[in-house]
């Protein structure tokens, strides 16, 4: 049955982007929202709005009985969890499978597998998509070497018991690794009281590609790669599509696995397949899934044409997808750029300011998800994505340009925003080339390249 | 007498984690520099100061609350 009244259960930008693209599908749009965003560009959009709680996400936008009561109370079939908050808990989509409604996306069955890094991974080998070569589980020293030897060096050594990158050592061969495994068997005997050990082949400066699947339950396509590399404390602030280091039989190869991957579980939805990539040896290998729309997903959009966000809500109102794989054809190159609500020269301190004036960048080839409008107090309460600016051409080339120009006659007045960051970055000769990685931007920012660039004056 | 505000919109904490007593309590001296509390901003945690000494006299708002930028957040006498 096809999704009639649809609940947003998120904010901001993408908050806006679920309520276009459902009442351009002619859903009616039911917005959630906290006491503090009763101004929210998507609550003014969506046909009605309900509120699920005070300020605080964990009393409004991560409360799964509020959330549930407020969409029982606007008659919704249906909910779409966005990106951030519930989206990727499986506690919540069984939740709202209980409840009798549709959650937009997989199934909580899927979620809870995929959002396990030890299932995702065998799942992953299982449909053979290539994985960090890693020990078989856990070892102990007398097995190190032997195993090292197999998968390669430089190695990783990491407490088996461990988390959160604690103990975690690199060798970069085998006289390396006779010293620092028994270091790393006392540290993890310390910290965890279980000397186990785990290795795996360290992937030094990797690049991050990531492949868009889009599935029905039944069958799955993909939808090429985006690369992400350009990152900040783990998160992205500059995605591209496609990745322009990848050569055509080996982007064939990275789109085929995902696809395998996502017809082994039989996702349901829109569903991104993360991967490292080692530019020296042209090789890729999963991390993880992620089983929900992306902040990034319009360069996709930009390149193929697909609607993500409207194809996710068919093929989880019980359609099969629109398209054949035959049918997505990749053209041109887009780049996004994360506009936040900080100050990029005082070490990104947060600015939630009021909107004084905004004067969208426009243009062919120009896109904009946003959330904000003139006289608008930012919430200090959320994260502070504001936006996103999003740009095609034909080559990559063309497309920085594009996004130059985009952000110079771009106006957000009475906030900071990391404009200023992305200007900066377009013009750096080894962005214009692609010549970076995961590791390329903090040693970037802390040489003063941001402080050195024209982009000072703002 | 004197009052501390806050310097930025955000969620206001008396304490340093939800485990441990807070920053200060009543009869505590407080000298210029010292925390008293925390503004939670856009998930970053900003360290609230006195800017000038005195007695620790109350916090002005309760724990874990929305404040707006300039809100009296604590007094001293």
């Amino acid at each position: 049955m096809a999704i009639q009244r649809l609940f947003i259960a998120n904010r901001g930008e993408i908050a806006v982007r679920v309520v276009k693209a459902a009442k351009a599908l002619g859903i009616h749009t039911i917005q959630a929202h906290s006491e503090a965003d009763t101004e929210m560009l998507a609550v003014k959009l969506a046909d009605e709005a309900i509120c699920v709680g005070p300020a605080q996400s964990k009393d409004s936008y991560l409360n799964i009985p509020a959330i549930l009561k407020a969409a029982k109370a606007t008659k919704a079939d249906a909910i779409h969890p966005g990106y951030g908050f519930l989206s990727e808990s499986p506690a919540f989509a069984r939740a709202v499978e209980e409840a009798g409604l549709i959650f937009v996306g997989p199934s909580a069955d899927t979620i809870e597998r995929m959002g396990d890094k030890v299932a995702a991974r065998q799942a992953a080998e299982a449909a053979g998509v290539p994985v960090v070569p890693g020990s078989d589980g856990r070892i102990d020293v007398s097995e190190a070497l032997s195993v090292a030897e197999k998968i390669g060096y430089p190695v990783m050594i990491k407490a088996a018991a461990g988390g959160g990158g604690r103990g975690i050592r690199i060798a970069k061969d085998e006289a390396e690794l006779k010293t620092l495994a028994p270091q790393a068997k006392a540290e993890a005997e310390a910290a965890f009281g279980d000397g186990g050990l785990y290795i795996e082949r360290a992937i030094l400066s990797p690049r991050h590609i990531e492949v868009q699947i889009l599935g029905d339950g039944e069958t799955a396509v993909h939808c090429y790669e985006r690369e992400c590399s350009l990152q900040r404390r783990r998160q992205k602030v500059w995605e591209e599509a496609g990745a322009m280091c990848l050569d055509d039989e080996t982007r064939e190869s990275l789109c085929a696995s995902a696809v395998a991957l996502a017809k082994a579980v039989n996702y349901r939805g829109a569903g991104t397949l993360e991967y490292l990539y080692d530019e020296a040896a042209n090789e890729f290998y999963f991390i993880e899934m992620n089983t929900r729309i992306q902040v990034e997903h319009p360069v996709t959009e930009m390149v193929t044409g697909v609607d993500l966000v409207a194809e996710m809500i068919k093929v989880c109102g019980g359609a099969a997808l629109s398209m054949t794989q035959d049918e997505i054809k990749k053209t041109g190159h887009a780049i996004e750029v994360r506009l936040c609500a900080e100050d990029p020269f005082l070490n990104f301190m947060p600015w939630p300011g009021v909107v004084s004036t905004l004067k969208e960048p426009t243009g062919d080839g120009v896109r904009f998800d946003h959330f904000l409008s003139e006289g608008y107090q930012i919430p200090p309460f959320y994260d502070s994505l504001l936006g996103k600016v999003i740009v095609y051409a034909e080559t990559r080339e063309a497309a920085i340009d594009k996004l130059v120009e985009a952000l110079e006659s771009m106006e957000i007045g009475g906030t900071k925003t990391t404009a200023p960051l992305h200007l900066a970055l377009a013009s750096d000769p080894e962005v214009r080339k692609g010549a970076f990685h995961t590791q390329w931007l903090e040693p970037w920012l802390e040489a003063g390249n941001l402080s050195a660039t024209k982009g000072d004056a703002a | 007498m004197s009052d501390i505000q806050s310097p930025l919109p955000g969620t206001f904490y008396h304490k340093p984690s939800p485990e441990e007593p807070p920053f200060k309590a009543p009869g505590d001296a407080v000298a210029v520099g010292d925390q008293i509390g925390l503004i939670e901003v856009m998930k970053t945690f900003i360290a609230v100061t006195a800017d000038i000494a005195g007695t620790f006299k109350s916090y002005n708002v309760d724990d874990a609350t929305p404040v707006t930028a300039g809100a009296v957040l604590a007094e001293l006498d």
